[in-house]
């Protein structure tokens, strides 16, 4: 069971106050109707399932009701990085791969 | 009653003056306070405990702890207090203790199933199940039904559990598992340092292997230091110390649960009042595992004859519980440390036969002394077979090669009673592994000891390989204090002493996980690896023979490891058997993944207070009280109680149904509707927004009136519906059906925190603020009528779909000219603690008008009449508005493109021959369409049939005198006035017309008067 920061109430709370709600970063069509069914197709439907870092989205359903990302290991569940809606993180695979060649 | 023959006068943790009765089979036997179920059954000469699984063979008990394969017992006095698969190594005995051996049928001694095995035996290699009694897979059934009962493993019981269980949720800073040497050492420096520590062992008492020591530590016993240890922990208000309790699972971001057993040394039921066990949710900043090591038996032909033990154990039995399990003994050893087992025999008085030594010239401080002690060694040599029946009666020697993997010459066979063996020491990596760290081998010590962890993990003693008593102390400090600096304590000035300790000085240890014998593998006498699963060498070997490389897939073939021991004793065996048959070696063959439980958990334990009434909050409306009172019978709605039809006495469900269909339709009902969703949202954006998730417009919606929404996902997929009503040009009151009110209110807030949070709006939940009373019929406007003065209720004046605030009753209120049942009707909200005083007024009132109330089952037929849906009921996540006919919800004009507009738009969802929600008029007027039944055309074409959609929603109609029904029809819009046909699972067919949903006053007429 995850221990999870909540960038708003500013503690570590545990996993059962939160609610998983996907990968994080996808931002709806600015207009929907010029969309084609396949760019609304994949808005609607298509996620990465990465072996590694993932952006994901967290509310903190039964506590302060914000949405927040969190940058999580998938494999290991370690949780990087907390950060609020409208920020970039500054953990990822990119940044994560280039550290480890330098 | 049987004495307790194999009692020493002398010695042991027991308590000589408490003697214990407790049963076995049925018969009565006596043991002592401290002892084990197990040092009890080996005090009373005990032998065979227990049937092999597949073969039936006599077994007897192995080992002294968790890694006990044999000794499963099924405990309990009482029908409820039933406890199946109790190791009888880590049951404390009590008083008046029932058990019963679990395998063996008709009984240990007799047992069928070792006569079939006889002859039956060849038939069960490795892959048995898949093999044998997959074909006629008919017959598995009973196959299974047959192997169950003849294998046993226990019961659960017929009653429901009279005890009470516990959960509690623990921080700590340094969680310390295990309590031997290195745990004991590790949580003193912790606490030291002043750290708060949790220190917690599966056994009774603290001190881990230090209880079974010859070893001196600072000149005295070892168990006089783990006094003192102990003592010093107690007394420090930092630490708690949870003794009979098991570490059974380490999850992420260290979260270990641990089950406490807080009773069951006492009895078979806790006390009156007291928790039976507890299960500790622990947060632990570090945690410390000083988890110890298993002992491997050696692998040798016939090795599960009652008789054969673990060196460790039989030790164990000697010094801690004053047992000893023989009269004359051989040992078998691949290396210094199990020399000691001879020494605690002999020094009982007891005969040692002799030492097997698997190296040609063991050189270390132990075997000197055993030869000086005058104990025949017999090196370069190894027990190949144990002879015996029902116990051991000797054991067959033979020389073997200097790297043990060939006999070398004639073997002879010694007469004796028990063979004890050890192959070495395999650390207990298993909760390393829960949250997916793989082991590693090291060489040196023949063992995997933990991997890379992401955890807050260290580890100290046995477990990582140091296995010398000084290491074991010297390590536990030094981590213990490690954890307390990692947990920010500071631990500089910290003078920590390693008390004294005698070095042993070993010889080296051979690698030994299997004995050879003079016979190939496949012809030699079994040699068991794993006892409770009968997995031996030559099944592993025929495994790898057959194909399966992968220690996985052995593992799945074999059911190595699958049983209740969950292969703590003969994993490591098995898979350097594994290894060596595939010409690998053991890093490269790897091991199975360990993961949660370390030992079975009971149920009670894990579902803790949540259970019967606490197992899910309920919720009541403010008018329950009522309802209980005149007789409702009650539906789940989410958490909700609601009342689902109020039946008179002597009347059917059906019966009240009509009658309350009836009462509504022609004078007045009531419904208490308090359960609805009921969401506040206010903002200068607010109206902008509620555009934005309903399909509909709302630009226009004056204050004072009210809309019916639909609400999509993006796909353009109905999952909500409710009224949404206009109390200030910001202010916006929203319902939403009574299990979604949750889910709405997060969709609401992803939308406005993630994709528009420029817009100036909030919402809050206001469900439970107001209570909600929805009177409907003819009369319903006099009803009201006599009950407010202030609200004008002239029907010119209040149309429908509008609302007016006022009094009702005397009470503020705000009240809603909607209708869910096609009738004249108001929706009447006052605030909660006001409800019941409303109803009951209303029903005051309302007796010349026949008031009736109604629960949700007549509001289904009522909406159903009038075409009206259920959003989850006739929706399903596949259904837009438009195939449920709603085309006039959806407005195409709106400026913003709001939610589930596009998706709706998709190809699939605008192609020709979508199913369709439709009426449906059943053609005989007394039939009623079972939910979920499935349309054809053809009621005679031949199975499988072409199905054209399911019933969504189907009721008997009192008030039209026939079966209605709504269900999806492919196409159905157009196929109006079509006969389909639904058969059933009786064979019979129903036939039913496509109509219009509309049953009742298609025109409306009934709700605008």
């Amino acid at each position: 069971m995850f221990y999870i920061y909540c960038p708003y109430c500013k503690e570590h709370r545990e996993e059962e106050e939160f609610h998983a709600k996907g990968q994080a970063h996808i931002e709806r069509p600015a207009d929907p109707d010029s969309c084609t069914d396949k760019e609304w197709g994949e808005y609607l439907y298509f996620r990465k399932n990465p072996r590694g870092l993932h952006h994901e989205m967290w509310v903190h359903a039964v506590g302060c009701r914000k949405f927040f990302n969190v940058t999580r290991d998938t494999q290991t569940y370690e949780i990087k990085e907390v950060y609020k809606m409208g920020e970039r993180p500054t953990i990822t695979a990119q940044n994560q791969t280039a550290a480890k060649q330098a | 009653m049987a004495t307790q023959k194999n009692r020493l006068k002398s010695g042991g943790r027991i308590d000589r003056n408490k003697p214990l009765t407790f049963f076995y089979n049925g018969q009565p036997y006596q043991g002592f306070q401290g002892d084990t179920l197990a040092s009890a059954l080996i005090a009373n000469g005990v032998d065979v405990i227990g049937r092999s699984f597949k073969y039936g063979r006599p077994r007897g008990i192995m080992s002294a702890g968790a890694d006990e394969p044999n000794a499963i017992m099924q405990l309990g006095a009482t029908e409820a207090t039933q406890i199946p698969n109790v190791r009888a190594t880590q049951q404390e005995l009590y008083q008046g203790l029932h058990c019963r051996s679990t395998s063996g049928w008709p009984s240990v001694d007799f047992d069928a199933m070792g006569l079939i095995g006889q002859f039956f035996g060849r038939m069960l290699p490795p892959g048995f199940y898949y093999k044998t009694f997959m074909f006629p897979e008919s017959f598995w059934e009973l196959y299974e039904k047959f192997i169950r009962k003849a294998a046993g493993f226990g019961r659960s019981p017929r009653e429901n559990d009279p005890d009470i269980y516990d959960h509690m949720n623990q921080h700590t800073e340094v969680l310390v598992v295990g309590a031997g040497p290195a745990g004991l050492s590790a949580a003193l420096s912790a606490a030291r340092a002043g750290a708060r520590v949790i220190l917690a062992d599966e056994n009774a008492e603290f001190g881990g292997s230090l209880l079974s020591s010859r070893e001196l530590i600072d000149g005295d016993p070892a168990h006089l230091w783990v006094k003192k240890a102990v003592e010093e922990l107690a007394q420090n208000d930092n630490v708690l110390l949870l003794p009979r309790s098991t570490v059974n699972g380490y999850h992420d971001h260290n979260f270990v649960t641990i089950h406490e057993r807080l009773a069951d040394h006492i009895s078979d039921k806790a006390p009156e009042g007291k928790a039976r066990q507890r299960m500790h949710r622990v947060r632990a900043k570090w945690v410390v595992l000083a988890t110890g090591a298993h002992e491997r038996p050696l692998v040798f032909a016939n090795n599960d004859i009652p008789g054969c033990m673990l060196a460790s154990a039989v030790s164990t039995y000697i010094r801690q519980y004053g047992v000893i399990p023989g009269n004359n003994l051989v040992l078998m050893t691949s290396n210094d440390y199990a020399y000691r087992t001879a020494f605690d025999w002999q020094d009982t008085g007891r005969k040692v036969i002799a030492i097997v030594d698997s190296r040609q010239n063991p050189t270390g401080q132990y075997v000197e002394e055993a030869k000086n002690r005058g104990i025949k060694v017999m090196t370069g040599s190894a027990v190949i077979q144990a002879e015996g029946g029902k116990r051991v009666n000797g054991a067959m020697i033979a020389p073997i090669s200097a790297d043990g993997d060939r006999v070398t010459g004639d073997g002879t066979v010694l007469s004796c009673d028990t063979i004890a063996s050890s192959g070495g020491w395999s650390p207990v990596v298993h909760l390393s592994c829960h949250t997916g760290s793989r082991p590693v081998w090291r060489g040196d010590i023949h063992g995997f000891v933990p991997g890379e962890t992401v955890q807050q993990q260290l580890i100290a003693g046995a477990v990582s390989g140091s296995y010398s008593l000084s290491e074991c102390l010297k390590e536990g400090l030094d981590i213990g204090l490690l954890a307390a600096t990692n947990a920010g304590h500071a631990t500089d000035s910290l003078n920590v002493t390693v008390p004294k300790v005698e070095e042993l000085v070993e010889g080296e240890r051979m690698a030994m996980f299997y004995v050879p014998h003079s016979k190939p593998t496949s012809r030699a006498p079994k040699q068991f690896v794993d006892y409770q699963n009968d997995v031996t060498a030559a099944g592993i070997e025929l495994a790898t023979r057959e194909g399966f490389e992968s220690i996985e897939h052995v593992k799945r073939y074999t059911a190595m490891g699958f049983g209740t021991d969950q292969g703590k004793m003969g994993n490591i065996n098995g898979m350097a058997i594994t290894a060596k048959s595939l010409n690998k070696t053991i890093p490269e063959t790897g091991t199975t993944v360990f993961r949660p439980n370390y030992t079975p958990v009971t149920f009670g334990a894990i579902a803790g207070r949540h259970c019967r009434d606490l197992f899910d909050p309920k919720r009541y409306t403010a008018m329950h009280e009522w309802h209980v009172e005149n007789g409702a019978k009650f539906e789940d709605v989410g958490q909700w109680k609601r009342p689902w039809y109020y039946p008179k006495p002597g009347e059917t469900m059906q019966d009240a149904l009509n009658r309350e269909c009836r009462a509504t339709r022609e004078s007045v009902g009531i419904l208490d509707a308090s359960t609805l969703g009921k969401i506040d949202i206010q903002g200068k954006d607010a109206r902008e927004f509620i555009s934005r998730v309903y399909t509909n417009a709302w630009a226009k919606l004056a204050v004072g009136k009210c809309r019916y929404g639909l609400m999509c996902g993006e796909d353009g997929m109905v999952f909500d519906d409710g009224v949404t009503s206009c109390l200030g040009e910001n202010h916006f009151l929203m319902t939403t059906t009574s299990g979604g009110a949750a889910r709405v209110l997060e969709w609401l807030e992803l939308y406005h925190q993630t994709e528009w949070p420029e817009l100036e709006v909030y919402m809050t939940s206001v469900t439970d603020h107001w209570a909600t009373m929805s009177i409907a019929g003819p009369n319903s406007r006099k009803l009201l009528a006599e009950l407010t003065d202030d609200i004008d209720l002239d029907k010119d004046n209040f149309k429908f779909m509008d609302w007016r605030q006022g009094t009702v009753a005397g009470v503020p209120a705000r009240v809603f000219r909607i209708s869910f049942t096609g009738e004249l009707s108001f929706e009447i909200n006052v605030p909660a603690h006001y409800g019941m005083h409303v109803w009951k007024k209303l029903f005051e009132h309302g007796a010349k008008y026949n008031l009736t109330p109604y629960g949700t089952e007549t509001m289904h037929v009522l909406r159903a009449e009038k075409g009206f849906i259920i959003a989850g009921q006739d929706t399903d996540g596949s259904v837009h508005p438009y195939d449920l006919g709603m085309s006039w919800c959806v407005s195409e004009n709106k400026p913003f493109s709001f939610i589930g507009k596009r998706g709706m738009k998709r190809e699939d969802c605008v192609k020709e021959n979508r199913k369709q929600l439709v009426g449906l008029k059943p053609k005989d007027p007394s039939k009623v369409i079972p939910e979920g039944s499935q349309a054809v055309d053809n009621p005679n074409q031949p199975i499988p049939m072409t199905m054209l959609g399911h019933v969504t929603s189907s009721y008997y109609s009192a008030c039209l005198g026939h079966g209605i029904a709504m269900g999806m029809i492919r196409n159905g819009h157009n196929r109006m006035g079509d006969t389909v046909y639904y058969p059933q699972a009786d064979g019979s067919v129903i036939e039913a017309e496509i109509c219009s949903p509309i049953f009742l006053d298609p025109k409306g007429e009934r709700q605008n008067v």
